[in-house]
């Protein structure tokens, strides 16, 4: 949202300290919170998109605590009657063997609540005090509490994941943990099967996913190995949180949200509503729906697709080498999810780095395509169009004379090298008519000569004439 | 004739409510007649019954205040037994509010108080959902999401006494109030 939730303050990442604060966020007396209408449709929006029941009516509390970068002493937050509860979230995970699968799983929603964020404190050791900014105080937050339905790193980690492109593909938040817009609480606990769940511990300050997978695996080994021991797990954040103080926010009357147009009160001002139907309605296309459409589409696998939806940019990207070539989507597919994104991953790049144009990649596969180059030729290409970007793959291809060698005069001479050079093999071949390995070793050879630019089908139908 | 005495601060479920010092007295129905005169023992405030005369008010009482007190007090059968507050309770709302309960006679104003408080569980309330706020009625207005305030940091840096670089100050971390024990260690070296 572009202001606070209860004020009229501005919203940014970074500012001159105390510069977006209102007198309500600085708590000064005699002020009041105003709910804003974005932050309502925000919560809505990420209820439906994550199957929740939203609660036509819920009210706001109070939650107070000491601390020096909340100004009034409390958080105005849903503790009783959240915004929407009891929704799931599906994640996919990529397993088996060959880590090719698409495992889906759920992990249910308790509730997702709205709440203010406090402000940031500057602890200055030195000097004995802490600086305060509150730039933050107030900013909307929306909490989701999830239940105890994953079991380690990996799975949390794709969830986050996934939650992470369907706020980003609402536009309700976007989800940057490096920039505190999307932030983990880590609840983690361990027990043996049949038996309950054991007593947990929060690990908190998680600023990447991949931190968060290696931080909850972390934590269930040390707990296994302080259990195996015979000790027992400390909760240090339980203690606090039994004792903080909740009480109904005065100052707010109940949310009430609309059905639809039809359950409007007569006279209502339409700017005054938030009509729960017409959100459902304006959704756009959620991760899960995207990636079963390019299914569909391309006629792609299900873990393709998977892959190009979670790399940021990867989908565009995929679709502008379609537009360019006219190759199958599903011989394109791979170049973009193991050559392109290999490197990229390599190198730790994201797909907007990418050396490679999609036009260039495109052009490289026409190449290969129309029997210019073979596909071992291409990889090699391609590798050199990494190293040098601004090189097409026709230019890279005549400068080093990859080009495919379909000359069947200059075949049939090489082919014949090969044959005469192998006598023993040649007659293996004879006697059990059609043995492939020879074949291969032959064709391998052939492909020695010629610095693998030979044409393979070529190769193969001049072998198998003259060793028949 | 009783009287309660209310002293210092009421806390109730985390939020401090001060009420100033005031001595309050229940009158038996037959009301007490009370002209203040230029007397300078005077308990603060008056009392409200018959016959008092306003001397520093210029409009005349609203037709809808009563002209005698009409409610009476709760007799002791009818509450239900006094609370005893153990220790550690008066400790953990010590920390959770800070406050300070210290004496005796905090401990027994905070007592008083909570009885004073009892005398709400002789309404019946079955089948009354509990009022949040007297807006309950009203509609929440929502504001649309356009930036209408902020940008003054200076007017706010000034209400503070101390201030570093555009940043207000506070003592360092969040430190919890030490034990009961400790406490009263700590404080009886104190000036207060």
């Amino acid at each position: 949202s572009s202001t606070k939730l209860f004020s009229g303050a501005p919203v940014r990442f970074s500012a001159p300290p105390n510069s977006l604060v209102s007198f309500f966020d600085a708590s000064l007396p005699g002020t009041l919170p105003v709910l804003n209408k974005r932050c309502v449709e925000a919560a809505v929006m990420t209820g439906l998109a994550l199957n929740c029941a939203v609660n036509r009516k819920s009210l706001f509390d109070r939650k107070h605590y000491f601390y020096a970068d909340l100004p009034a002493g409390y958080q105005i937050t849903q503790q009783r009657l959240p915004i929407a509860v009891d929704g799931v979230l599906t994640y996919s995970l990529l397993g088996g063997k060959k880590r090719n699968q698409v495992m889906r799983q759920n992990v249910t929603i308790k509730q997702i609540q709205l709440e203010q964020d406090s402000g940031k404190s500057l602890h200055d050791d030195v000097r004995s005090q802490t600086l305060i900014d509150l730039n933050r105080a107030g900013v909307g937050l929306m909490e989701l509490v999830m239940e105890p339905d994953m079991s380690c790193g990996e799975e949390a980690a794709a969830a986050v994941r996934e939650l992470q492109l369907i706020l980003q593909a609402l536009g309700t938040c976007q989800g940057n943990m490096s920039e505190g817009q999307l932030r983990v609480d880590a609840n983690v606990s361990v027990h043996r099967p049949g038996e309950p769940l054991g007593v947990r511990t929060e690990v908190k300050n998680i600023n990447s996913i991949r931190y968060l997978a290696r931080a909850i695996d972390y934590e269930i080994q040390r707990q296994i190995d302080v259990l195996q021991r015979g000790g027992t797990v400390q909760n240090e954040t339980r203690a606090y949180d039994s004792k903080s103080g909740f009480m109904p926010e005065p100052n707010l009357p109940p949310l009430i949200l609309y059905e639809d147009d039809a359950s409007l009160p007569t006279g209502i001002d339409a700017c005054q509503v938030v009509v729960v139907q017409k959100i459902k309605e304006g959704l756009p296309e959620l991760p899960s729906v995207k990636r079963d459409r390019l299914v569909q589409t391309y006629g792609i696998l299900p873990e393709h697709s998977f892959t190009l939806v979670n790399e940021d940019g990867l989908v565009d990207y995929f679709e502008a080498v379609l537009k360019a070539t006219k190759k199958e989507p599903r011989k394109v597919i791979g170049w973009v999810t193991n050559e392109l994104l290999g490197h990229l991953k390599q190198q730790d790049m994201s797909v907007c780095q990418s050396p490679i144009s999609p036009s260039a990649l495109a052009e490289l596969l026409e190449l290969q395509e129309t029997g210019h180059i073979s596909s071992s030729v291409a990889k090699q290409v391609f590798q050199e169009m990494w190293r040098s970007p601004g090189k097409t793959a026709l230019q890279i291809t005549q400068e080093q004379d990859l080009g495919l060698v379909s000359d069947t005069a200059q075949l049939h001479i090489i082919c014949q090298k090969v044959v005469d050079s192998h006598p023993d093999e040649v007659r293996v071949h004879a006697i059990r008519s059609g043995n492939k390995k020879v074949l291969n070793k032959l064709m391998g050879l052939v492909q020695k000569e010629t610095k693998g630019r030979a044409d393979p089908v070529l190769v193969r139908a001049i072998l198998q004439k003259k060793t028949s | 004739m009783s009287v309660f005495s209310l002293a210092a601060s009421r806390t109730f479920r985390g939020v401090s409510v001060k009420i100033p010092r005031m001595l309050f007295s229940l009158l038996p129905n037959d009301g007490y007649s009370i002209t203040i005169l230029n007397s300078k023992r005077i308990s603060w405030p008056q009392s409200h019954s018959a016959n008092t005369t306003r001397l520093l008010s210029s409009e005349p009482l609203n037709q809808k205040i009563p002209k005698v007190a009409t409610w009476e007090p709760v007799p002791e059968e009818q509450l239900p037994p006094p609370a005893h507050i153990p220790a550690d309770l008066v400790d953990k709302l010590e920390r959770l509010a800070l406050v300070d309960f210290r004496t005796k006679q905090g401990l027994a104003c905070l007592e008083k108080a909570i009885r004073f408080a009892d005398q709400l569980h002789v309404v019946d309330t079955t089948g009354v959902e509990p009022m949040d706020s007297v807006l309950e009625d009203r509609v929440l207005y929502l504001r649309e999401d356009a930036v209408m305030e902020g940008d003054c940091a200076e007017k706010l840096l000034q209400l503070s006494k101390t201030t570093v670089e555009e940043y207000f100050v506070a003592p360092p971390g969040n430190i919890p109030l030490p034990k009961g024990e400790e406490r009263t260690a700590m404080l009886k070296n104190s000036e207060f």
